[in-house]
């Protein structure tokens, strides 16, 4: 066990690492330099050079990548090139915020999605199953702006029922917050309902495929014994895994979403970093994202390894 | 259908069908499988009762519908599938009328059922306990006492350490372990029907053997009926009272099991035991006769008897009539209007060979040499030693058998051998003396050539995507460097050798019967003149009646080509039949090796002893059984001493055998044992209680 | 990581055994009755029908348009759907419609082409780390593991911000973001087939590594690469609007569903609808088009 967890944990580094030279480099292939990319056509090349020894910007790039990589062991995730202060305190916010809205729609969509892929899986080549199963994949498929303004054409303009902006303003209670947040949820749980469903759609139709399900079966065991105890026991463990996955397109949703309804979360940050070509900021976003999904990567394989008497074994011998 | 159901009254030893005294009374049972719109019958007009107790054995190759029947009997076929026709009795009681909650009554009280795969049939997620006590708290128990309850179930499955065991994981379970607790799980229920299911079909042989002689005493106890399906002929003689012989989804021959194996009267049945290479069988004398031809397709509806196309009997009456059955004797019945002319039917194949057999290889200078063959695999930090100092040689023109349970290594010998298997430093394996590269990668292309191999499973072998043409032509110009002409010429010189046609030539695989695509991979093991094949279970996917033709292939071309074969089976049977010289292997390590006669009849190794008093005989002469104890111990964490001490039962008292592991020594000249009982201790212990199946003649 | 791949590839995953499957039994008459089996299924034809229709919109949508897509028409901005503009017209007087039939280009275009490289990269790819194993499989699969933990818009964001927004930039990048995700699936396809020992009869007939990958392998996966790119074509499709909405992709004044939608977003709390719910329409009938294809194929190589 304790072997399987240190490489678990030494992979996870690994990927971390990868992934923090993807997004260094992405950064550095802007043409130009930053100092005059912030100031503008009209500054002075004197204030342009001084900005860019101030960013540091002048230096090798090797050396630029260490002392990157190195803040971010601290906590300094870098300048803004816009706001010309630490870069943290933004992100921070920004992820608390993303936090709430990505946490809800997960709560909405995870018991939805299982429910769906198993009365799907239940009935299987039936009719709810080719409904739950094209919708579902549909419904993933399509973009969330466009789910989006179907949303606010129906209930934000036409009913006028839900506040169409997601951010309820400061001191705003949590029964207000709640309300907001209902019509950003929606495009988010239609695109992570369609790969949810599947996934346990799949898992239980193998479970119920399996030898074991006919020897419990053919035990004579009540239906609903029979499925709770022998079919989703051991068809819901991978999707644990696609939940944990789904985060990162959950994030990426989030860019869409939070532009969309005007909500400060980390897409929203992104977006608007992209915009204004403030890389440390862009950065800082991208990385917190990643980091994010390989957390959760983590926390699912730990999951499944605590669920499934075979990983344990196998892990610990 | 009159004179169907006279005789299948007769058949049942004057059992009327709804006589309350019978368990299970199955009537005129057609199951049809509905596929793209078309009903397919799987099984047709198939009738046979069980008696309270007794033991019935439904035996059939593959698609006679011999599952089909156990599903059907318990309401579980597939979606597509139904009962079309017929009734069923299970102790008075209708499962094809009968509601939700009867049925589960029915499944939970009256019948039980043991599958063929034992690791699958349990839920990998629960611990063995739950899954047995489950059944237990079903009838109404609470936890605690169907617990105990389950403990003194394993207690009759002969599992030593119930408690254990009940704590355990499925995954954490050997074969033979899980198979004792699905049998276990099954009788908890006491159930009136038990229904085996090819149950030791996973099995190795010497567990096989424990497991099938735990099932009689059991029956006792629980007063249950049995139906035993199985694909194996032996084994269904020596279990079973009654048999049925399905072919095609048709109860063509029924009868006491004894009187059916001694006197078939149906061409089917006598067919398929002349299939099967009997004690005094040898390659060089004698051809295993064949049952020509394949299953009728799926769906195909004959208007006469199902297996007139395949047989020798067959006149036009069979081709436009389906026969009765007709009542054969006390209890019997059997589906053919010649049912008195079957005993003595024709062959298909000529029993002796029609030119003088090549002389027996009396070369002895090695042509494969293997010396201190080791391998050790390794996965996850453990080390498992697949095979430990093998030294081996093979002469030209010779069989060397090569017999083993799971876990002996023989399959990595052969890859070893091969080069698909890179083995551990120090090992050698040499070709005419000199030594080969570990990987067939680095092996120059008269090596490649010399060395190949007809793999078990056909379906893995043939790229599934590349026609009969290219697999067997990609040998002729890779290996013998042939093209154009006289590839074409080559090719169908080889087609013809291994009896393929023409037109299988611009087929795929998968438009192949088993039987053909084992030709095609047997064809491009001899497209590039090899000097050795190694046969790896070549047979074991096939059904008997193909097997016989494919094992007399393998003799015809060895006579021709004169190669020399690497024969792997776990099937004693068709290693005698084809073998000059035998290798025992247990555990990665040579127990004994010698010419095949020595090997076969005593003196010979303890194991050796075990294994072939294991192998069930369809002679029915049932003898004292060497039993062996425990399991297979795991080859990554081998017994000390002599590897086989664990379940020897010769073990010396002296204590020897736990702490030192014995020499592989010549007792005789080429027949080499590895026991710390002297050859002649052993001549003396061994001939004492005689084993079955020693009766050839040295 | 690697226990869990099956599971992570959502759509693609669970097809790619059960395709191999199919093949392994084989069908006694040979393709055709697969085919057949597939122009059957209603949901098949609809699919193919409205992406044909987009298609021929894609190639020829400046010739039936019933204006010129970019046409400026200031006096009539925001008119509702009529009989002079069926869908109606934008901010900028422009007719809705046309802009439909000829922003069916850019998207297709890119999307086709983005996912063919991908396609074609990561089945290189995925043939030799599933054929290979070992180191390279190793390095190859954090790099893989890494570009996942990002959703494909904000890798495709992180890069056209910094080398700017072209047709190319767009094709490149998307193509070269989908190749992990298919050499992912693709490895999975070639490592179900790595025991199976009609390779180890290729290595005994002396066969070179580059011809068991394409001659011996490639075949036998062909059917979860199909699978594989027609699912990857709609979140191309995705990705692409994504961007365009965005204003990363496709570019004003360019007809694009996307980035009209993003210009006429502001006006729609006005109640002008149609400009913005007519191109989302057909960006939704377009994706669902490709998923009713993928969804009848998949049934079909797994029936």
């Amino acid at each position: 066990m304790a072997t399987f967890l240190l490489r678990r944990l030494g992979l996870m580094i690994l990927t971390l690492w990868i992934l923090s030279l993807i997004v260094f480099f992405a950064g550095q292939i802007l043409p130009g330099d930053p100092g005059r990319a912030i100031l503008g056509n009209l500054a002075s090349q004197t204030s342009v050079h001084a900005l860019d020894q101030q960013l540091g910007v002048n230096r090798p790039l090797l050396t630029r990548y260490l002392s990157w990589v190195g803040g971010l062991f601290h906590g300094d995730m870098g300048v803004s090139y816009a706001y010309r202060t630490p870069v943290e305190p933004f992100v921070r916010a920004a992820l608390i915020n993303s936090v709430k809205l990505g946490v809800l729609a997960f709560v909405i969509v995870v018991p939805l999605g299982i429910l769906g892929g198993v009365i799907a899986a239940l009935n299987e080549g039936r009719f709810p199953d080719r409904v739950i199963s094209v919708t579902g994949l549909s419904l993933a498929t399509v973009p969330e702006f466009v789910s989006g303004i179907v949303v606010i054409v129906i209930f934000g303009v036409s009913l006028k029922v839900l506040p169409v902006s997601a951010s309820a303003g400061a001191g705003a209670s949590a029964l207000s917050q709640l309300d907001h947040l209902i019509l950003p949820t929606i495009p988010l749980v239609f695109i992570l309902f369609g790969y949810i469903a599947r996934m346990a759609r799949a898992g239980t139709i193998e479970a119920l495929n399996s030898d074991y399900a006919r020897t419990a079966t053919l035990k004579g065991l009540p239906r609903a014994t029979f499925i709770r105890r022998h079919i989703l026991r051991n068809s819901l463990l991978p999707t644990i895994t696609v939940i944990a996955t789904q985060t990162g397109y959950l994030i990426g949703g989030l860019v869409v979403v939070e532009t969309l309804f005007n909500y400060q979360g980390i897409g929203n940050l992104i977006y608007k970093a992209a915009q204004a070509k403030d890389f440390p900021m862009l950065e800082a976003g991208v990385l917190t994202i990643g980091v994010v999904y390989v957390l959760a990567t983590l926390a699912a394989d730990l999951l499944l390894t605590a669920f499934n008497p075979r990983l344990r074994i196998g892990a610990s011998t | 259908m009159n004179a169907a159901a006279a005789s299948g009254a007769a058949a049942s030893g004057g059992a009327e069908p709804s006589d309350p005294a019978s368990t299970l009374a199955v009537s005129h049972l057609d199951v049809a499988y509905r596929v793209r719109g078309q009903d397919r019958l799987a099984l047709r007009d198939v009738s046979f009762t069980i008696a309270r107790g007794e033991t019935y054995g439904l035996v059939g190759e593959s698609g006679s519908g011999k599952s089909t029947a156990a599903l059907a009997l318990v309401r579980y076929l597939p979606r597509n599938g139904r009962v079309s026709a017929g009734t069923i009795t299970i102790s008075g009681q209708d499962p094809l009328s009968m509601g939700k909650a009867a049925l589960r009554d029915l499944r939970a009280r009256t019948v039980s059922m043991v599958y063929q795969e034992p690791g699958r049939a349990l839920n990998p997620s629960i611990r063995v306990g739950r899954q047995i006590a489950e059944v237990y708290e079903l009838a109404g128990q609470d936890r605690a006492a169907a617990r105990a309850a389950s403990e003194e179930m394993l207690r009759k499955v002969q599992i030593s350490d119930p408690r254990g065991v009940m704590d355990r994981y499925p995954h954490e379970l050997s074969g033979g372990m899980a198979q004792r607790v699905v049998i276990a799980m099954a009788l908890a229920a006491s159930p009136s029907l038990l229904i085996l299911d090819e149950p030791t079909t996973a099995l190795d042989a010497t567990v096989e053997a424990e497991v099938l002689d735990l099932l009689p005493p059991l029956r006792e106890e629980f007063r249950t009926s049995v139906l035993f399906i199985s694909h194996n002929l032996a084994v269904i003689a020596k279990m079973c009272d009654r048999v049925g012989v399905l072919y095609a989804g048709e109860l063509v021959e029924e009868g006491p099991a004894r009187a059916v194996f001694d006197q078939p009267r149906h061409p089917y049945t006598v067919g398929l035991l002349r299939c099967i290479p009997r004690r005094g069988q040898r390659k060089d004398r004698d051809r295993l006769d064949t049952i020509p031809g394949f299953l009728p397709a799926p769906g195909e509806e004959p208007a006469g008897c199902v297996f007139a196309p395949r047989c020798a009997l067959a006149t036009d009456r069979c081709r436009a009539e389906a026969p009765p059955a007709y009542p054969v004797g006390p209890g019997r019945a059997s589906r053919c209007f010649y049912h008195e002319a079957a005993p003595d039917m024709p062959r298909s194949t000529p029993a002796s060979l029609p030119a003088a057999p090549a002389a027996p290889a009396t070369d002895t200078e090695p042509l494969v040499g293997i010396e201190e063959l080791s391998k050790t695999f390794t996965a996850r930090g453990s080390s498992v030693r697949a095979l430990h100092s093998v030294s081996l040689s093979l002469r030209r023109g010779e069989t060397l058998g090569l017999v083993g349970e799971s876990g002996s290594g023989k399959t990595t010998l052969a890859r070893v051998l091969l080069g698909l298997t890179a083995p551990d430093e120090g090992s050698v394996v040499t070709l005419d003396g000199a030594r080969l590269s570990p990987d067939a990668r680095r092996r120059p292309r008269d090596v490649l050539r010399a060395l190949q191999i007809v793999f078990q499973n056909p379906d893995s072998a043939l790229n599934r995507r590349h026609t009969v043409r290219s697999l067997i032509s990609r040998p002729l110009s890779r290996l013998a460097g042939l093209s154009g002409a006289r590839l074409r010429a080559r090719l169908e010189e080889l087609i013809t050798s291994v009896r393929l046609e023409d037109r299988h030539l611009p087929l795929r695989p998968g438009q192949l019967s088993g039987g053909l695509k084992q030709r095609v991979a047997i064809a491009r093991a001899f497209g590039g003149g090899p000097r050795v094949v190694v046969c790896d279970e070549p047979t074991s996917a096939l059904d008997v009646s193909v097997q016989a033709a494919i094992l007399n292939l393998l003799a015809d071309l060895q006579a021709r080509e004169q190669a020399s074969y690497l024969f792997i089976s776990h099937d004693l049977g068709l290693v005698r039949y084809l073998s000059d010289r035998i290798v025992v292997l247990y555990l990665g390590r040579v127990m004994e090796v010698g010419p095949a006669g020595a090997v076969f009849s005593a003196p010979h190794h303890p194991y050796t002893e075990a294994l072939l008093s294991a192998v069930p005989s369809i002679d029915g002469q049932r003898t004292q059984r060497i039993k062996l104890e425990g399991e297979i111990p795991s080859a990554a964490s081998p017994p000390s001493g002599c590897v086989f001490h664990t379940r020897c039962p010769r073990r010396l008292p002296s204590g020897i055998c736990e702490s030192t592991e014995p020499e592989l020594l010549e007792g005789e000249p080429g027949h080499l044992i590895r026991c710390h009982i002297p050859l002649a201790e052993l001549r003396g212990l061994q001939t004492g209680e005689t084993v079955s199946l020693q009766g050839e003649s040295p | 990581m690697s226990d869990s791949e099956g599971g992570a590839q959502v759509t693609a995953a669970p097809a790619a055994p059960a395709a191999t499957v199919a093949v392994a039994r084989g069908t006694r008459g040979g393709a055709l009755p697969r085919w057949r089996l597939l122009v059957r299924r209603p949901t098949f034809i609809v699919g193919a029908v409205i992406l044909l229709f987009w298609i021929v919109c894609a190639m020829f949508g400046h010739l039936i348009a019933p204006d010129n897509p970019l046409a400026q028409n200031l006096l009539s901005p925001n008119t509702g759907p009529s009989g002079a503009h069926w869908l109606g017209t934008d901010q900028l007087g422009r007719d809705v419609l046309s802009r439909i039939l000829a922003g069916a280009r850019d998207i297709l275009l890119i999307t086709l082409l983005a996912t063919l490289l991908g396609t074609v990269l990561g089945t290189v790819l995925g043939l030799a780390m599933g054929y290979f194993g070992g180191a390279f499989d190793l390095v190859t699969g954090r790099i893989v593991e890494a570009v996942l933990a990002l959703p494909a818009v904000i890798i495709a964001f992180l890069f056209v911000v910094a080398l700017g927004p072209s047709t190319v930039t767009l094709v490149v990048l998307i193509g070269l973001i989908f190749t992990p995700l298919i050499a992912r699936t693709v490895r999975a396809a070639v490592l179900a087939e790595r025991h199976m020992d009609y390779l180890s009869a290729a290595r005994l007939l002396g066969e070179r590594p580059a011809y068991i990958m394409f001659r011996e392998v490639l075949p036998n996966v062909m059917p979860a690469i199909l699978v594989e790119f027609t699912v990857r074509l709609g979140y191309a499709v995705f990705t692409v609007a994504t961007l365009s909405f965005l204003g990363f992709g496709v570019q004003p004044p360019t007809p694009d569903w996307g980035a009209d939608i993003a210009a006429n977003y502001g006006v729609l709390p006005a109640g002008y609808w149609w400009e913005t719910l007519f191109p989302a329409l057909a960006i939704a009938s377009l994706v669902t088009a490709i998923i009713l294809v993928t969804d009848s194929i998949e049934q079909v190589l797994s029936s």
